[in-house]
């Protein structure tokens, strides 16, 4: 049953990715987008990684796609930019690119997928969430203060890019 | 991740990851082009996700973390130059940026 909405599920992720990239306007694309992130928050969901899952809605469903959807209300795309947009050769090389790596992923993926895990020491009694916090603020201390440094520096350089007047 | 095996996750993270690889490449609209560049920022922070579940470590969920703040911060500064970039090209096609000043 586990496997049916696992696959059901990865279904639905994936044909409204290839709407996201396939699609002409933009915001039937972001809200395609919105569908893939939501598939992608269900999927994580069944792998037990709850606070993972409402992350991933609240700041990919939520803040990046606002985000999106102000850009593209602010630049006003035209449908005579996106005439042209897919040319034949293009469209071929690029395909053809992304399935060869698609498919070192797979062989990639298929050696590693059988590698036995590493012995599992984690205490049982905490649960998932706990358990990522602890990590996240002892082992992972140092990268989560850089993680903060690389936001604030976002946002210095969002601000410097789009000011007015220089 | 109980009954469903790992390798069937990682396929579908890789699947979407070279979705968004083709978006990259083929599209020329900077906008569905930083929109690739997010699904395959997701397929690989799901990726994670799924090889943590696997082996039943907590790892892959920090690094989805990190990935997410990477993301974030992108797509920050990648949607204020579309904006610049507008502003100045008026249009969105890369190909018009294709001159260096100087």
């Amino acid at each position: 049953m586990e496997l049916v909405y696992f696959y059901i599920l990865s279904f639905i992720v994936v044909v409204s990715a290839v709407f996201v990239v396939f699609l002409r306007r933009p915001l039937h694309n972001v809200l395609f987008m919105i569908l893939t992130m939501i598939g992608v928050a269900c999927l994580m969901l069944q792998l037990e990684a709850e606070f993972i899952a409402m992350v991933q809605l609240i700041v990919y469903a939520g803040a990046v796609m606002v985000l999106f959807l102000f850009v593209v209300m602010l630049v006003n795309i035209t449908q005579a930019d996106l005439l042209s947009q897919l040319s034949a050769v293009r469209g071929w090389a690029g395909a053809l690119v992304a399935f060869a790596i698609f498919g070192v992923i797979l062989t990639v993926f298929k050696v590693g997928g059988q590698t036995a895990a590493p012995q599992a020491q984690a205490a049982q009694h905490l649960t998932n969430t706990e358990l990522v916090a602890r990590e996240l603020f002892t082992t992972y201390l140092l990268p989560f203060e850089v993680a903060s440094v690389l936001l604030l520096a976002a946002i210095i350089g969002a601000v410097i890019l789009v000011r007015k007047g220089r | 991740m109980a009954q469903v095996p790992m390798e069937h996750g990682l396929y579908v993270a890789g699947l979407l990851f070279c979705l968004g690889l083709v978006g990259v490449l083929v599209r020329r609209d900077l906008l569905f082009v930083l929109m690739s560049i997010e699904i395959m920022l997701n397929a690989a922070g799901m990726a994670f996700v799924v090889a943590g579940a696997g082996w039943q470590q907590p790892d892959g969920q920090i690094m989805f973390i990190f990935i997410l703040t990477m993301a974030a911060a992108e797509v920050a500064v990648g949607l204020a130059l579309i904006v610049q970039f507008h502003h100045h090209f008026k249009t969105l096609d890369a190909d018009a940026a294709r001159r260096m000043r100087g």
